[in-house]
Parts: C-alpha cells; sequence; structure tokens
C-alpha cells in the first residue's frame, strides 16, 4: 500500500467538495430549519455560469489567470442569486407551512433549474468540456503522484471554508445571521432587519455550491446538467452525519465519505463499482448509532 | 324563377360529379402510408450517435419515398431511448403495442438492446438493431423478429488480442463500465488477451455515469500497466482519457467499437485522444462499397451533425426493412418471415446475411488509430509506417 499519500489526495479533492456542499446544507437548516434540495442544482448552474463566463473571456482574448477569476467570479455571482432569489420568492413566503411542503418546493425548484440547464444551455444535454485554466501535471513524492491542480483547488477550498467560518463568526452580518437562528422573534426586537438577514445568508449558502461547482468543472474538465444531484445527496448526508446545523459537523461529514468512497476502491480495487453502496450503508450504520450526528446540533453553536 | 332543363341538369351534375370522380382517382394512385420505428439515444451524453444514426435512418425513409416505384409510402416514427434500459423498454412497448408501426430500427446501446429483446418477441414485432453489439442480443435466445446488422463484440476483441501482442505489449489493466455491454467487453477482452499469454494486472468497473475515477486511476497508476483496455462508450471513455492524462498515466489506451466515433475526439479533445487505438467491425466509410454515395447523400441532405461510426448501418438497416416490406407487405408476421431468409443481400458495408439467430455474419472487424484528430485505419496511418509511435511501446 504504497499508494496511501495518493488515495489521501483524492480524498481531500472529493471531501473538500462534499464538505462545501454540506456547508450549504447546514447553513440553511440552521438559520431556517429549511431543507433546500435545490442546492445542488444552484451548484450546477454555479458551474454552468463560470464555464460562459471562461467563454466570454477567452473570447475576448484575456489571459488565462483573468479567465480563472471570472469563472469564479460568475459562478459565485450566479449560484447567490439564485439562493437568494429563491428565498425571497419562495421560501419567505412558505416559511410557517409544514417542513415536507418546503422540502418539497425546493425539490421542485431543483428540477426546473435542471431541466431548464437541460434544454435552454446550447447542446445542454451533453457533457460540457471545462476549459483548464490550472497547471496541468504534478509531481512525485514517493509513489504518490500530486497533481498541481488539485492542490490548488484543495487549498482554495479549505481557505473558502475558513473565510465562511469567519463571515458566520466574526462579522456583523454573523452575529445578525445566527440571532436569527437563535430566536427569530428576539432578533427582530433587537432590531435585526429580518428581510434582509435570510435572503443574504441563502446567498453565503449558495456562494458555497458555486465555488464547489467550479472547482468541480476545473478538476474534472467537465460539467454536465445532471452533476448536482448526486452531489446534493452526498452532500446533504454529510451534513446529516455530521450533525445538521453544525457547519464543523458538515465538513467532517464531507471528509468521511470521501474518505468511505476512497478506501473501498483502495482496499478492493475489484468492487470499485459498489463505492456508493458501501458508502451509504457504513453512514447508514453511522446514523442509527448516533441518530442526532457526530457533531450534534447544540443550540449555542448552531450555525 | 328559374327553370332547369334536362340538359343544364345533366351538366351540373357532370361538374358536380367530376371532382369526386378525380379525387377518388387521386386517392386509388396515392400510396398506403406504412410506419416504421427508430429508436436511439437522442438526448444524453450518447446523443451524438443517436441522432447520427437518426438522420441516416431518414435519409433512407426519403429515398425511398422518392422512388416512385415503391409501392408504400414511409412514415418514419423517432423515438429516444435515452440509452436507459427502462426508457427503452417503455418506448419499445409503446411502439410495440401500437399496431400501426410494422417494424422497427432499434437501439444504439447493448444494455438498453438487451433490455427490449423480449418485447419485440413477445408483440411479434420485427426488429433490426443498428449498433447495439453484445453478443447476447441475437444469441441468448433464438427470437425470430430479432435481427442485427452491425457486428458483435467477440470479432473486435479478438482482433484487438492479436493486435496489441503483435505490437509486443504484455501488461494490461481491464477498465469497462458496469452495465452488461461492459461486463461482456471485459469477458472477452480478458478470454483473448489471457489466451494470447499475456497478462492482466488488474480489472476495473464503474458505472457509466460515474465522474470520479481518481481513486481507480490511483490503482492503475500502481499496477504501471503498458496498456490500459477500455471497455464501454464514449463519455465514460473521454473521461477516463482526460483523467488518465491529469494522474499523469502515461499507458496506451486500447479502446473498441463502443469510442468509434468523432464525439470521442471531441470530447476527450485531439491531443490526448492521439495514438488511442480501437476495432471496429466495418471498415470507414470512404472504403464502403457504397461508402461514397452514402457520404454524398448525407451531405445533400443537409444534416448538421455527422453520422457516426454506426450511421451506415442505421441506414442500410433502414433500407432492409423497408425493401423487406416492398417484398412481404407490411405485416409484422410476413415481414419477420422474409427477415429469416437474407442472404448475401447488398449494401452499402458489403452484402448482409443472417445466420439462423438473425445476427449478420460478414461484418469486416478494422483497426483503427487516432491520428491529427481524426481516426484513421491502422494500415494507412503514420503508425504503422513507423513515424509515430503507439504509447509505452516494450
Amino acid at each position: 500500500m504504497g499508494m496511501i499519500g495518493q488515495h489521501l489526495l483524492n480524498g481531500m479533492m472529493q471531501g473538500t467538495i462534499y464538505g462545501l456542499v454540506a456547508m450549504g446544507f447546514t447553513i440553511f437548516f440552521g438559520v431556517m430549519n429549511v431543507i433546500k434540495f435545490s442546492h445542488g442544482d444552484v451548484l450546477t448552474l454555479g458551474a454552468f455560469g463560470g464555464l460562459v463566463a471562461v467563454w466570454a473571456t477567452n473570447s475576448m482574448g484575456l489571459p488565462v489567470p483573468v479567465q480563472f477569476i471570472a469563472a469564479f467570479a460568475a459562478a459565485m455571482l450566479l449560484s447567490a442569486v439564485a439562493g437568494a432569489g429563491i428565498s425571497h420568492f419562495l421560501i419567505m413566503p412558505l416559511r410557517n407551512a409544514p417542513p415536507l411542503n418546503m422540502l418539497l418546493m425546493t425539490m421542485m425548484v431543483g428540477t426546473v433549474l435542471r431541466e431548464a440547464i437541460r434544454l435552454f444551455f446550447p447542446n445542454g444535454t451533453n457533457p460540457q468540456r471545462f476549459p483548464e485554466l490550472l497547471p496541468s501535471g504534478g509531481f512525485n513524492i514517493g509513489s504518490s503522484f500530486f497533481r498541481t491542480d488539485a492542490l490548488i483547488l484543495i487549498v482554495a477550498g479549505i481557505a473558502s471554508i475558513g473565510v465562511v467560518y469567519w463571515i458566520i463568526n466574526r462579522t456583523k452580518f454573523g452575529l445578525a445571521m445566527r440571532a436569527v437562528a437563535e430566536d427569530v422573534e428576539t432578533a427582530r426586537t433587537m432590531g435585526i432587519n429580518f428581510a434582509r438577514v435570510i435572503p443574504l445568508t441563502f446567498a453565503l449558502g449558495s456562494i458555497t455550491a458555486g465555488f464547489a461547482g467550479t472547482i468541480y468543472g476545473l478538476y474534472y474538465s467537465e460539467i454536465n446538467y445532471g452533476m448536482g444531484l448526486l452531489l446534493a445527496v452526498i452532500g446533504f448526508t454529510a451534513a446529516i452525519v455530521g450533525g445538521l446545523g453544525n457547519i464543523w459537523g458538515a465538513i467532517i461529514g464531507g471528509y468521511l465519505f470521501a474518505g468511505l468512497q476512497t478506501f473501498v476502491v483502495a482496499a478492493m480495487p475489484s468492487m470499485s463499482d459498489y463505492k456508493n453502496v458501501f458508502a451509504f450503508v457504513l453512514i447508514i450504520m453511522l446514523i442509527t448509532w448516533r441518530p442526532t450526528g457526530l457533531l450534534a446540533e447544540r443550540g449555542s453553536e448552531r450555525v | 324563377m328559374v327553370t332547369i332543363t334536362k340538359r343544364a341538369f345533366a351538366a351540373l351534375a357532370a361538374v358536380s360529379v367530376l371532382p369526386l370522380a378525380f379525387g377518388s382517382l387521386d386517392a386509388a394512385l396515392a400510396k398506403d402510408k406504412v410506419k416504421i420505428a427508430f429508436v436511439g439515444p437522442l438526448t444524453g451524453a450518447l446523443s451524438p450517435h443517436g441522432i447520427g444514426g437518426r438522420n441516416s435512418a431518414e435519409l433512407a425513409v426519403k429515398q425511398m419515398n422518392a422512388d416512385p416505384k415503391t409501392k408504400y409510402d414511409y412514415e418514419l416514427v423517432v423515438l429516444d431511448d435515452e440509452c436507459k434500459p427502462n426508457i427503452g423498454v417503455q418506448v419499445v412497448t409503446k411502439i410495440a403495442s401500437d399496431r400501426s408501426i410494422v417494424a422497427a430500427i432499434p437501439h444504439y446501446c447493448s444494455a438498453t438492446a438487451i433490455a427490449t429483446v423480449d418485447i419485440f418477441n413477445r408483440f411479434k414485432l420485427p426488429m433490426v438493431v443498428w449498433a447495439a453489439v453484445l453478443p447476447e442480443i441475437t444469441y441468448a435466445n433464438k427470437y425470430p423478429e430479432v435481427h442485427r446488422v452491425s457486428g458483435i463484440l467477440i470479432g473486435q476483441n479478438r482482433v484487438g488480442a492479436e493486435f496489441m501482442k503483435a505490437r509486443g505489449y504484455k501488461k494490461f489493466v481491464s477498465f469497462a463500465d458496469s452495465t452488461d455491454y461492459g461486463k461482456s467487453m471485459n469477458k472477452y477482452f480478458t478470454q483473448f488477451t489471457t489466451e494470447n499469454g499475456n497478462e492482466i494486472l488488474g480489472t476495473f468497473a464503474v458505472p457509466p455515469d460515474q465522474q470520479d475515477l481518481s481513486a481507480e486511476l490511483t490503482k492503475i497508476k500502481e499496477l504501471n500497466p503498458e496498456v490500459v483496455y477500455f471497455g464501454g462508450l464514449t463519455p465514460l471513455g473521454a473521461r477516463l482519457r482526460t483523467q488518465m492524462a491529469k494522474f499523469g498515466i502515461n499507458a496506451q489506451l486500447e479502446g473498441n467499437s463502443g469510442i468509434m466515433g468523432d464525439a470521442f475526439i471531441n470530447a476527450a479533445g485531439p491531443e490526448l485522444a492521439e495514438g488511442t487505438v480501437t476495432f471496429f467491425d466495418s471498415p470507414p466509410i470512404s472504403k464502403m462499397p457504397g461508402g461514397k454515395a452514402f457520404t454524398d447523400a448525407y451531405k445533400a441532405a443537409g444534416y448538421s451533425e455527422p453520422p457516426e461510426a454506426y450511421g451506415p448501418f442505421a441506414y442500410i438497416a433502414t433500407h432492409l426493412v423497408m425493401e423487406t416490406i416492398e417484398k412481404a407487405g407490411p405485416d409484422r408476421a410476413k415481414i419477420t418471415a422474409e427477415l429469416a431468409d437474407v442472404k448475401d443481400r447488398p449494401s452499402i458495408v458489403g452484402p448482409i446475411t443472417f445466420d439462423d439467430h438473425g445476427q449478420n455474419i460478414t461484418p469486416l472487424t478494422t483497426k483503427y488509430v487516432v491520428q491529427d484528430g481524426k481516426w484513421m485505419v491502422w494500415e494507412d496511418s503514420e503508425y504503422a509506417a513507423g513515424k509515430r509511435k503507439l504509447k509505452n511501446l516494450p
């Protein structure tokens, strides 16, 4: 098993993407008690926005670093607008409805987004080649091959997790978010503009999805209209297993899921087509053991 | 008051009856409409192949309808199976239960075709498969309704194993999708490669829509094979090629008919696709007996999408079905009986002869290599001439 380092790196890359997706789920749930199932499709929307931005900047003859920044900026902006829009027009009016209605509604929004990409994006039914904007190649340490682009993306992903954590815990907006998460009525009495904090919270959660979508495109050099589906299921699972409503739980859940998938292939290569099955079975066992997640949500630490 | 004389009345009657008479004459001259169905992936990742096949089938119908000597006016009912077995079962059930459809030209994907053959048999709907190459489609049962003009994957793998051995390659890894198609590819690849005395270091199977191949590729890199064999279809094949490069795996890629076609080169990019070898049950269109005529007609019809590798097969399958209807009439049972006797029937890919399982036994497996963004017959390539070299040659 001289390839442990390599598997760790693969797991880290996938775990970063899963963790970013799971973080969005946990932010929405922590503040509004909403399971926003369109999250994966917002990620896809962001990734396609990033792709269009690369096409546009490339056709203008702008250098690769500008294309790279444009991809992330467009993806994050588009997903932020989509997330804020969903919360303002659909979640807020329904906030007193039963949670099941909300779940159903967000699932339907996700389907609309997904099908809209499939039907209206040029050649949208086919996978789209995402241009390579990061240096290709890599280097060997022992028997492990370290992809340069993977290392950059992992660092960027972890940094973005840090930034979100900082926003929630160190800024005024984060304080308002946490106050709303604690008690909406008291927060309103204390002068927090509820109608502004909620869409901004959804925008923040969705930005992480847009960011993850672009990382995905850059790492795999390919995006497709259905990519958000499985990512949403895995991200949601990661959020639950970590402890829904707890950011660290979501991140641990993301890395755990990626670790389980990688472990199955590393330990039993011939069983690689069962890797999702194994990972989900183990997660089911974990949830049965700790129904509230590995890091259970505590009142004082929501979001 | 106007009075009508006898003569005027007769003239009036004649004038009013004339259009009726001509109308019925028109009706007598008009040909009966006969519906045949085309099924293939028109959406999703494999749609370039499905659309190329559909265009080719449409072309055959247009040509037939333009011929004044034919007895019937043909209508092509086109349905999308998305290359998914469950969708394939739905659409085939739909066409099979529609009695106005008398025959079908179904399926690009083997996994879909193997799921629907029973339905064709149950509803007694004759069909001619245009692309799917899994042997079991024709050989698992002896259904009189099931025929196939394309080859089977056994020949591709036999020729492939011999070719790779002749180049001196010894160490292989098999990477296939986990569908029936991928499993069958892996089965015959393993059989012929080990029979040739070569070694298979590892076998990997992944679902065709799996995105992340890093764990599998890590293991493959550790095994350090000379050749990575791929048994699957274009989207996964292109993903494998792209991610192999990202992991710095320098092995030679050996494919088969599943990645044959422009779609693979477009998806992987010409640079990464360069030097990929593949084995396909037909020479290129330009070398087929009626290849030029087909290409010219396809261009003249103005299709913007290429026919892809199996377009000519969709074309000949559709022609064959219509020729059979011309002979036997638009009746499912009679068409089935007539198709059983197809022997040395000329077509643009050469003569078609069905064996007792409805399998065309004359396809010619040809070796291909990607050179400068195009599939080329191996013998005509700079690789065969020694000007370029395959990867990892021992």
